[in-house]
C-alpha cells in the first residue's frame, strides 16, 4: 500500500498500555482524504482505545498521530481544542447529554464553537435532523424518551452538525435490528461520503463494514495485520482475516473462553 | 513483612488518592477564574444548590433550635441560669450548628446527586462526548458546580441561623414560659458579628468541600452502576468527614488565642 500524502490520517507506531496489558502495540494506519476506513477486530483488542488515542481522551505511551500532516500526539489543552474541531464522534451507547432535549444535543457542537446563536439554534437542529431522516416533533424531546434507533440517528445528526473533516463511529450498528442497523449504515454512508468527510469507523458487524469501508483494516494483538480494500477482504489469504470475517471459533484466534 | 507491606500500600495509595484530588481541585478552581464561563450551568446549579435546599436545611435548623433551648433549660435550671439560654442558641447556631448541620445535609442532597450525575456521564461517555464537542467538561460542568457552592451555602447558613434562633424563641416563649422581650433582647446583645462571619466563611468553604467531593469522585469513577454508587456513597462520606475535619481547623484559627 502506498501512501498518497498527504494522508488525512496517519499512524504510526502507537503503543499503548494499561498496566501490564499491552492493548496498541506498535500500530500504523493510514486514512486518506474522503476515505472511509473500518477497523475490525474482536472484543477487547484494543479498537476503541485507538479511536480515543486518535481522538486525545488518552494518551498514547508512544508513536505519532498526525493529522493534516500536524503531529497531534502531544498537544496542549488549546491546540487539542482547535484540532478536535475537526472531528465528529458518534459513541457506540450514543452518549446524549440526558439533561439536555434533542434539539440542544443536536446543536451543542455548534453553540460550543459559536458558530450559530442560541435562537436560532432549534432550527438549525432541526434541520440536521433531517438529514438523519427525524422529523421536527423530535426536537423537544429528551434523549430518555426515544428508542435506541432514534438515539443513534441523534447521535449521528450531533457528529455531524458542526460539518467535521473527520467523522469516526464507535460500532455504529451495535446494539440495533438489522434493519435499523442497515438504516444506520445508510446514514453514515449518506452523510460522510456526499460531503467528502473522511471517515474512520471500528466495528465488528461485517454487513456494516461491508457496506461503508472503501478499505478495511483488520486489528489484532495490538497491530493491524491486514488492511485493504474492502474486495479483497475474501481473498485476503490471513487465516486470522477469514476467521473473524466468517465467524467461525476454531481457528488461529484462541478465545479465552475456558472456564 | 506482610504487614509492613500492607501499611506501605496503603500509606502509597492514601498519598496518590491525596494528590490526585489536588490536582483536581487545582485545574477546577483554574477554570472557575478564566474565561468561558457558563452562566446558564451556574444559574442552574445556583437553584439547585440554593433554593432546593431551603426546606432540607431549614428543617434541620428549626428542629436544632428549639431542641438546644430545651437541652440548655433543663441543664442550666439546676444552676438557675435560664437566663443564659438565648446566648446558648444563638452562640451555638452561628458559630457551629448552623454552618455544619447545613453543610452536612446538603452534603447528603447535593454531593451525592453531582457524584450520580457526573459518574453516570462518566460511565455513558458523556464526558467525552463534551470534549469532542469542543467543550472541557471541567468548566462545561465542574467549575459551574463549585461557583454555585461557595456561593450559594453561605446564603443557606444565614437562612438557618435566623431559622435556627427562631426555633430557639419558639420553645423559650411558648414552652419554657420566657418573657418574649427579654428573650428577644438576650438574642440581640448575644449575638456577635464576628460569630455569624465566622459561620458564614466555614459555610463557604463546606459548600467548596461538598461540590469538589461530589464533582471529583463522579468524574474519577469507572465501572458501570457499581462504580456510579460507590462514587455516591464517597462523595457524601469524605464530604461529611472532611466538613467536620475543616469545622476544627477554621474554628482553630478564627477562635483559638
Amino acid at each position: 500500500m502506498i501512501d498518497t500524502p498527504p494522508a488525512k490520517i496517519r499512524i504510526r507506531g502507537l503503543h499503548k498500555a494499561f498496566g501490564r496489558k499491552q492493548v496498541l502495540d506498535g500500530l500504523d494506519l493510514d486514512v486518506g482524504r474522503g476515505e472511509s476506513v473500518v477497523v475490525i477486530g474482536g472484543s477487547g483488542t484494543g479498537k476503541s482505545v485507538l479511536l480515543k488515542c486518535i481522538l486525545g481522551l488518552l494518551h498514547a505511551d508512544a508513536g505519532s498521530i498526525q493529522i493534516d500532516g500536524e503531529d497531534v500526539t502531544n498537544l496542549g489543552a488549546n491546540q487539542r481544542e482547535a484540532v478536535s474541531r475537526k472531528f465528529g464522534m458518534l459513541f457506540q451507547g450514543a452518549a446524549l447529554f440526558d439533561s439536555l432535549p434533542v434539539w440542544e444535543n443536536v446543536t451543542f457542537g455548534l453553540l460550543a464553537q459559536h458558530k450559530i446563536m442560541r435562537r436560532e439554534a432549534r432550527d438549525k437542529a432541526i434541520d440536521k435532523l433531517a438529514l438523519v431522516g427525524l422529523g421536527a416533533d423530535v426536537a423537544d424531546l429528551f434523549p430518555a424518551e426515544l428508542s435506541g434507533g432514534m438515539q443513534k440517528r441523534v447521535a449521528l445528526a450531533r457528529a455531524i452538525a458542526t460539518d467535521p473533516e473527520i467523522v469516526f463511529f464507535d460500532e455504529p450498528t451495535t446494539g440495533l435490528d438489522p434493519i435499523m442497523a442497515d438504516v444506520i449504515n445508510n446514514l453514515i454512508i449518506k452523510t460522510t461520503r456526499e460531503v467528502g468527510a473522511t471517515a474512520l469507523s471500528i466495528t465488528h458487524d461485517m454487513a456494516s463494514a461491508r457496506k461503508i469501508a472503501h478499505r478495511i483494516a483488520m486489528l489484532y494483538q495490538g497491530r493491524i495485520i491486514w488492511a485493504g480494500p474492502v474486495a479483497e477482504i475474501d481473498r485476503s489469504g490471513d487465516e486470522r482475516v477469514n476467521q473473524f470475517i466468517h465467524g467461525r471459533a476454531e481457528g488461529p484466534i484462541q478465545m479465552a473462553v475456558r472456564a | 513483612m506482610r504487614p509492613l507491606q500492607l501499611i506501605g500500600r496503603f500509606v502509597l495509595s492514601f498519598l496518590a488518592a491525596t494528590g490526585q484530588l489536588v490536582l483536581f481541585a487545582a485545574s477546577a478552581l483554574g477554570h472557575c477564574v478564566r474565561p468561558p464561563f457558563y452562566a446558564r450551568s451556574i444559574g442552574r446549579q445556583l437553584i439547585d444548590i440554593g433554593y432546593y435546599s431551603l426546606p432540607v436545611v431549614g428543617l434541620t435548623a428549626i428542629f436544632t433550635g428549639m431542641v438546644l433551648a430545651l437541652q440548655s433549660y433543663t441543664g442550666f435550671a439546676r444552676f438557675s441560669a435560664e437566663s443564659a439560654i438565648a446566648t446558648v442558641v444563638v452562640v451555638s447556631i452561628t458559630r457551629e450548628l448552623g454552618p455544619v448541620l447545613a453543610g452536612l445535609m446538603v452534603a447528603g442532597r447535593i454531593g451525592a446527586s453531582m457524584a450520580a450525575e457526573i459518574g453516570t456521564m462518566r460511565v455513558t461517555e458523556q464526558l467525552d462526548a463534551l470534549t469532542t464537542l469542543s467543550t472541557n467538561p471541567m468548566k462545561f460542568l465542574v467549575a459551574p458546580r463549585l461557583i454555585a457552592g461557595v456561593l450559594m451555602l453561605p446564603a443557606l447558613v444565614l437562612v438557618a441561623d435566623i431559622i435556627g434562633i427562631f426555633g430557639g424563641y419558639l420553645v423559650a416563649v411558648y414552652k419554657l414560659g420566657f418573657n418574649p422581650a427579654t428573650y428577644l433582647r438576650n438574642t440581640i446583645d448575644a449575638l456577635q458579628t464576628q460569630d455569624v462571619v465566622s459561620g458564614l466563611v466555614k459555610a463557604s468553604a463546606f459548600g467548596f468541600i461538598i461540590t469538589l467531593m461530589g464533582c471529583y469522585q463522579g468524574y474519577t469513577s469507572k465501572g458501570g452502576a457499581q462504580g456510579v454508587g460507590a462514587a455516591t456513597t464517597n462523595a457524601v462520606v469524605s464530604a461529611s468527614i472532611l466538613i467536620l475535619c475543616f469545622d476544627y481547623i477554621l474554628t482553630e484559627l478564627f477562635f483559638a488565642r
